[in-house]
């Protein structure tokens, strides 16, 4: 069993961090709606504030490594232009699926939409951190603040889900490969 | 004054909204910027080529950087302006989810294709 380096770094960025955010965005939703939803405010304890006050600002974390390494390391493989004649086009994935009508929209509506709705995450869910750990239980008293908390979190969830969708899918038909290979483990020979 | 103390005040806010208006109203405009700038970057190659900041990347670096420093130095100010301040919010929220959706829309290819 074994893995590129290219992608690895794919799988660091996707499933380390696009993944964990995902899985984290919809954590906080619940979380938040919970504690400042626009109905009936529940009971937040300063144990229970201060412990979504670290899990959002590690989402801020997770949500900006996962842009940057998405844009600066594995973007860059991905979008490599092939040179003049090359037939074998694996070490090209936008070039690999721009090749074929049955896998151009991958390129054109997918990576072209990802990479820019992605960045709507990290900046929504920044501003919700902030906005949630300068106000606290002082939420309760801003109706307005917590429904546009809770909506700009639904956008991070939303890009993000979008983002990791098309990436997911790209990854299926031309996945970042090349680099060192990384032996993970020697299968039996049977 | 504490956290507890702050939790009694129920009705009564403590802190005035103008700093989370100012953060919401920013991160609009943020996605906005970076939505505008990634649909004139796809229809102008003179800007497409200007913001091509680093080349490996191509023009997302320039769309998402200058996008970025919009939104920081939008943030600054409103910051600066309204932080210590009650305001009025309810347009400006409705503004900034307007700008939320537009830049979502703008983003969408399809759309993008029509122009």
């Amino acid at each position: 069993m074994e893995i590129t380096e290219r992608g690895l770094w794919t799988l660091i960025h996707g499933m380390g961090f696009g993944a964990l955010y995902l899985l984290a965005c919809s954590g906080a939703l619940v979380e938040l709606y919970r504690f400042v939803g626009p109905s009936t405010p529940g009971e937040l304890t300063a144990r229970s504030e201060r412990f979504l006050k670290f899990y959002l600002l590690t989402m801020v974390v997770l949500a900006w490594v996962a842009v940057l390494t998405g844009a600066y390391v594995v973007y860059p493989w991905y979008r490599a232009a092939a040179p003049a004649g090359t037939v074998d086009l694996a070490a090209f994935p936008q070039r690999l699926l721009m090749s074929s009508p049955s896998t151009t929209g991958w390129h054109s509506l997918g990576m072209e939409w990802k990479e820019h709705i992605a960045w709507f995450a990290p900046i929504s869910i920044t501003m919700v951190a902030f906005v949630f750990i300068k106000y606290g239980r002082d939420l309760k008293n801003h109706r307005q603040l917590r429904a546009g908390m809770l909506s700009f979190a639904l956008a991070s969830f939303i890009a993000a889900g979008v983002a990791g969708f098309f990436g997911a899918m790209i990854s299926k038909y031309a996945p970042v490969q090349g680099g060192h290979t990384i032996q993970l483990s020697h299968g039996e020979e049977k | 004054m504490n956290n507890s103390d702050r939790s009694l005040s129920f009705g009564v806010p403590v802190i005035p909204n103008g700093s989370g208006v100012a953060a919401i109203l920013a991160a609009a405009i943020g996605c906005f910027s970076l939505a505008v700038l990634a649909f004139a970057g796809d229809k102008s190659v003179a800007i497409k080529n200007i913001l091509n900041f680093y080349k490996p990347t191509g023009p997302l670096s320039g769309v998402t950087t200058v996008a970025i420093l919009i939104w920081f130095v939008v943030w600054g100010l409103l910051e600066w302006r309204w932080g210590k301040k009650t305001v009025v919010m309810g347009r400006t929220i409705a503004v900034a989810f307007v700008l939320l959706g537009l830049s979502l829309l703008l983003t969408f290819p399809p759309i993008v294709d029509i122009f």
